[in-house]
C-alpha cells in the first residue's frame, strides 16, 4: 500500500514540498525564537543593569558615612520588589554584610560560589569587569526558576581613603560587591509563550502549504494522470473506442488531445484491416452460395419460361407464370449481386517479389504491433526468384497472420518473425493430393473429414463383417490416417468408392514393403496414387510426382512467441466460424488465409507449442 | 458416324440437363445429354455433333478440360460454356480457350435458345466456309477480321485502346453474322459501369431473339455511338469503325487485357 503510494508522481510531488516547507518554516522558527529570546534576556540584563546601579548610587553616601541602618533599609525597600530575588553586599573577603534576606547577613560566600566566579576564576581578583562577565543565569535550586545575578563591585574612592575613619586603604581598590539577583520567571513565561506561538504558526504553515500543494497536484497532475493510465489501459484492452476526457489546454491536456488522436486513428486503421478480412470472407461465402444455388435456379428458370412460352394460348396461366418468371430472375439478380461482390477477391496473379510484399504487409501492421510492445523481426532470404501469386491478396495473408501473432501475446516483449527462403523438397512431405477419383469419376476428397486442416481422401471399406471409413492423409508419404476399423491381412476385404462402390483395390499388384492388399486412385493430371491398406505398413507410391524429383518452393513463416494453440484447437483453426477471440473475431480470417494458399496451389500448415509460441509455414510452389 | 446430332449437352445436375434437353427438343433439336467430361468425349469421338452445351464445373474434370481435349484432337465442333459457377473468370477463360459462346446460369428459355441459335448458325457459317485449318482461337474466314490493333473477347466484342488510355468497344463481325440479321440494339445508359465478360448491350435479331453483348473490358462508359440506332445497319457495315458501341475509361487495363485475344494474328 505504501509502496504503491509512493511510486505515484501526485504523492512524491506532496512529500517533496511538504518536506522543502517543514525545512525552511523549521529554521526560520528556530532562529525566531531564539533572537526573541536572547533580545528579552538583554533587556532584561539592562534592567538589572540600571537597577545595580541605582542601588549603588542611592547607597553611596550612606556608605561613605557608615549609616548601615539607612542602607539596610534602603536595600530592604528594593529587595521587596517582586521582581527582585535578593540585593546584597559583599565586602572583600566574602562575607555578606547586607541583605534584603536577613538569615543571609553575616554568611560567608565561598569564592568559588557564583557572584565571586567572575572575578576569582583564575584565583586572582580582578578589578575591572565588563558587564556580561558581571551578569550570570542560574538556578538557585534545581527545580526554582530561572534568575539574573549581576554582580557590580564597590570601588575605593579617594572619598573612602580621605575620609576621617580611614577605614579603606588607598591600595585597596575593591572594597565589596553589590550582588542584585533578579527572578527570570516572568521572562521565562513570555519567551515561552512567544515559541509556543512561533512554533504553532510555523505547523499551521508548513500544514496550509501541504494542503495547497496537494490540492493543486491533485488536481494538475495526479487525477489527468489517473485519467491517463486508465485510457492506456482501456486502449490496451482493446477498447480502440476509448477517449480521454477534456483535461484543458496544458501539457498534460495536450498529452490527452494527442493520445485520442492517435487511439482514433489506429481504431480506423484497424476498422479497415477487420473490412478488409471481412470483404474477402464474404466473397468467398458468396461465391460459394451463389454457385449452389444457380444450379437450382437453372432448374426453376429454364422450365418456368419454357412453360410460359408453351401455354401462349392459355392467358390465365400466362399471368402466374410470369411471376414466377420474373420473381426467379430477380433471384438471379441477387445471386449475380453477389457475384459481383465476390469478384473482387478474384485471384489476380501476376509475377511479384514476395520479400516486397512482406515488406508492405509490415509496414500496414508495424504500428498497431508495436503499441502492444511487439516487435516483428524480419529474416528475408535475398535474391528470391519472382512468383506467380496476387500480390494483394499475398499481403493480406501476412497482415492478417502478423495480427494473429500479435493477439497472441498477452505479455509485451513478444516477437514476431517473419522469413522467407528458397527450399528444395521431395514430393515425400510435401505434396498434397486436392482431387482424387475412383474409376468412375467420382471424387473421394472430402472436406467433412479434415487432416491437420486439409480435406482428406475417404473410402469406404468392410473386413471381417465390419464396415467404416478409412481417412488417408492428403500429404504424399506422410502417413497421419485415420482409420475407423482394422484392415486384417487377409482376403475378403473390401474397399471402395464411398459414392458408387466401385472397388478401388488393386488387383495384379501387392504392396512392395508388406505384401499386404494396396489401394488406387486417380489424381487428375498426376498420374495415380497407389497406397498401402495396412495401418502400420505405410507404403505409398505417386509415381508420377515421383519422377518429378525435387521441387522448389518458396516458405514464408510468420512465427510468435505467444501463448500457443492447444492440440484440440490445432486442428480446427483453419475451419470458417472458428474462433478463440470470442467477440473480437469473426473465425474468418485463417479461413480466408486457407483458401488464398490454396487457390495459389500452395500449402500452409502450422506448429504450435503452449506456452512457447506458433509458427505458420506457407509453401508455395516455384514453376520456372 | 452415321447420323449428326445437333448438340450434345455436358452437366453434371440433371435438373439442367433435362431442362435443356426439353427446351431443345421442343424447338425440334436432336440432343444428346451427359453428366461428366470423361462421356462427353466418348460421345464426341463416337458420334458427330453440331454444338457442345458444356457446364465447367463437372465431377472429375471440368469443362475446360473437354475444351483442352477437343483442340488437342482436333474436333471442329463449336461449344458454348454454360456455367453457375461464381466467377467471370469462368467466362473470360472460356472464351479465350476457344469457346465459341459464354452462357451463364441460370438462364431463361430465350437466352438459352438465342445462344443455341447462335451456336447452330456459327457451325453452318464455318462448314460452308470450311476453310481447311482455320481451327482453334482464330477466326474462321466467314467473318471480317478483327483490324491488328485490336483485342477481343472471345469471338464476341473488341476493344481498341486509343491514345489518352481510352478504350473503344464494339461486337464483332463473326458475332453479328451469327446473329443472323439485327433488327434493334439497346445501350446501356451514359455513365454507367461495364463489367468484364458481363452483358453491356442487346442485340434484337430479325427472329426477335434477344443477344446479349458480354464487354471486353471493365470501365465506365464516357460515350456511346447514338448514330447506331437510327443507322443500325453501320453496325453490320462496318462493326470495327463506324459501327462501334462505347467509348469507356478502364478500370484494369493491364490486368484485364491479359484476359483478351490480341488480332494481331487474325488478318
Amino acid at each position: 500500500m505504501i509502496v504503491q503510494l509512493a511510486r505515484k508522481i501526485g504523492f512524491r510531488l506532496i512529500v517533496v514540498v511538504g518536506i522543502t516547507a517543514i525545512v525552511t518554516i523549521g529554521i526560520y522558527a528556530y532562529f525566531n525564537i531564539r533572537t526573541q529570546r536572547e533580545n528579552l534576556l538583554a533587556e532584561v540584563e539592562r534592567h538589572a543593569m540600571q537597577l545595580s546601579e541605582t542601588v549603588r548610587n542611592s547607597t553611596r553616601y550612606d556608605m561613605l558615612l557608615n549609616q548601615r541602618e539607612r542602607i539596610h533599609i534602603i536595600i530592604n525597600d528594593i529587595g521587596s520588589d517582586p521582581a527582585i530575588d535578593e540585593v546584597r553586599v559583599l565586602n572583600k573577603e566574602g562575607k555578606i554584610i547586607y541583605s534584603s534576606r536577613k538569615e543571609s547577613i553575616g554568611r560567608m560566600v565561598d569564592k568559588q560560589a557564583e557572584s565571586c566566579y567572575a572575578c576569582h576564576a583564575a584565583d586572582q581578583p580582578l578589578q575591572r569587569l565588563s558587564i556580561s562577565q558581571r551578569t550570570r543565569v542560574f538556578r538557585i535550586h534545581p527545580d526554582s526558576a530561572r534568575a539574573l545575578g549581576i554582580i557590580s563591585p564597590i570601588y575605593t574612592e579617594p572619598s573612602c581613603w580621605n575620609a576621617e575613619c580611614h577605614a579603606h586603604s588607598r591600595q585597596q581598590q575593591v572594597l565589596g560587591v553589590l550582588d542584585v539577583t533578579f527572578s527570570l520567571a516572568d521572562a521565562d513565561e513570555r519567551i515561552r509563550a512567544s515559541a509556543l506561538q512561533v512554533g504553532i504558526f510555523a505547523i499551521s504553515a508548513i500544514l496550509a502549504a501541504s494542503l495547497i500543494i496537494a490540492f493543486f497536484v491533485n488536481r494538475w497532475v495526479s487525477r489527468p494522470v489517473e485519467a491517463l493510465l486508465d485510457a492506456t489501459k482501456q486502449v490496451g484492452a482493446g477498447n480502440l473506442g476509448y477517449t480521454v476526457p477534456d483535461l484543458g489546454k496544458d501539457d498534460i491536456g495536450m498529452l490527452a488531445q494527442s493520445f485520442n488522436t492517435m487511439t482514433m486513428k489506429l481504431s480506423e486503421a484497424r476498422m479497415q484491416l477487420f473490412q478488409s478480412d471481412k470483404m474477402a470472407s464474404l466473397g468467398r461465402l458468396a461465391a460459394g452460395v451463389a454457385h449452389e444455388i444457380n444450379n437450382p435456379l437453372t432448374g426453376v428458370l429454364t422450365y418456368a419460361s419454357f412453360l410460359l412460352k408453351r401455354t401462349q394460348n392459355h392467358p390465365e396461366l400466362q399471368e402466374d407464370l410470369k411471376v414466377v418468371v420474373r420473381e426467379t430472375i430477380r433471384c438471379r439478380e441477387i445471386v449475380k449481386s453477389l457475384l459481383d461482390f465476390a469478384r473482387q477477391s478474384i485471384p489476380k496473379k501476376s509475377a511479384s517479389d514476395i520479400n516486397q510484399i512482406v515488406d508492405r504487409a509490415v509496414a500496414v501492421v508495424e504500428h498497431q504491433v508495436s503499441i502492444k510492445g511487439v516487435k516483428i523481426v524480419k529474416a528475408l532470404e535475398t535474391h528470391l526468384p519472382q512468383v506467380t501469386i496476387d500480390p494483394n491478396q499475398m499481403q493480406q495473408v501476412f497482415v492478417n497472420l502478423i495480427v494473429n501473432a500479435a493477439d497472441a501475446m498477452d505479455q509485451p516483449g513478444g516477437v514476431v518473425t517473419v522469413s522467407t527462403k528458397l527450399l528444395q523438397l521431395s514430393p515425400q512431405g510435401t505434396a498434397q493430393v486436392k482431387a482424387a477419383f475412383c474409376p468412375k469419376g467420382h471424387n473421394l476428397i472430402t472436406s467433412d473429414f479434415k487432416i491437420e486442416g486439409m480435406p482428406s481422401i475417404r473410402v469406404k471399406a468392410r473386413c471381417d463383417g465390419d464396415e467404416g471409413f478409412l481417412m488417408f492423409d492428403p500429404i504424399y508419404g506422410r502417413n497421419h490416417n485415420r482409420f475407423e476399423l482394422e484392415i486384417k491381412d487377409r482376403s475378403g476385404i473390401e474397399i471402395a468408392c464411398p459414392e458408387c462402390g466401385t472397388s478401388l483395390l488393386e488387383e495384379q499388384s501387392t504392396c512392395e514393403k508388406c505384401g499386404g492388399h494396396v489401394l488406387l486412385f486417380s489424381i487428375p493430371s498426376h498420374g495415380e496414387f497407389e497406397v498401402c491398406v495396412k495401418k502400420d505398413c505405410g507404403w505409398q507410391r505417386w509415381a508420377a510426382v515421383d519422377l518429378a524429383g525435387k521441387q522448389e518452393y518458396l516458405e514464408m513463416s510468420v512465427a510468435d512467441t505467444g501463448s500457443g494453440i492447444s492440440q484440440e484447437n490445432l486442428s480446427r483453426i483453419f475451419e470458417p466460424f472458428f474462433t478463440t477471440k470470442g467477440q473480437k473475431g469473426t473465425g474468418l480470417g485463417l479461413a480466408v488465409i486457407w483458401g488464398i494458399i490454396d487457390n495459389h496451389d500452395g500449402t500452409i500448415a502450422v506448429e504450435s507449442e503452449l506456452g512457447i509460441g506458433t509458427t505458420f509455414r506457407i509453401r508455395l510452389p516455384l514453376r520456372r | 458416324m452415321s447420323k449428326v446430332i445437333d448438340i450434345l449437352v455436358v452437366d453434371d445436375e440433371q435438373v439442367v440437363r433435362e431442362g435443356v434437353c426439353r427446351v431443345c427438343e421442343a424447338s425440334g433439336l436432336t440432343i444428346d445429354a451427359v453428366g461428366d467430361a470423361t462421356s462427353g468425349l466418348e460421345k464426341l469421338r463416337k458420334s458427330s455433333y453440331r454444338l457442345v452445351v458444356c457446364d465447367v464445373m463437372l465431377p472429375e474434370l471440368d469443362g475446360f478440360h473437354i475444351l483442352g481435349a477437343m483442340k488437342k484432337e482436333g474436333m471442329r465442333t463449336p461449344l458454348i460454356m454454360i456455367t453457375g459457377c461464381s466467377t467471370l473468370q469462368n467466362a473470360v477463360n472460356a472464351l479465350k480457350d476457344g469457346a465459341i459462346d459464354f452462357i451463364p446460369k441460370p438462364f431463361t428459355v430465350e437466352e438459352l435458345e438465342s445462344g443455341i441459335r447462335r451456336g447452330l448458325r456459327y457451325q453452318e457459317l464455318a462448314e460452308s466456309a470450311a476453310v481447311p485449318g482455320s481451327r482453334g482461337v482464330s477466326v474462321p474466314g466467314f467473318a471480317k477480321p478483327c483490324p491488328p490493333d485490336c483485342f477481343r473477347l472471345g469471338r464476341l466484342s473488341w476493344v481498341k485502346m486509343e491514345q489518352d488510355g481510352i478504350g473503344l468497344v464494339g461486337v464483332t463481325d463473326l458475332f453479328l453474322q451469327t446473329v443472323s440479321g439485327v433488327k434493334d440494339l439497346q445501350f446501356l445508359g451514359m455513365g454507367r459501369d461495364l463489367v468484364q465478360a458481363a452483358p453491356c448491350a442487346t442485340i434484337t435479331s430479325q427472329d426477335s431473339l434477344f443477344h446479349e453483348i458480354l464487354s471486353p473490358l471493365s470501365g465506365s462508359i464516357v460515350e456511346r455511338n447514338e448514330q447506331l440506332p437510327s443507322h443500325i445497319t453501320l453496325l453490320e457495315r462496318e462493326p470495327y469503325s463506324a459501327g462501334w458501341l462505347y467509348r469507356i475509361v478502364p478500370v484494369n487495363v493491364s490486368f484485364e487485357l491479359g484476359n483478351l485475344i490480341s488480332c494481331t494474328q487474325d488478318s
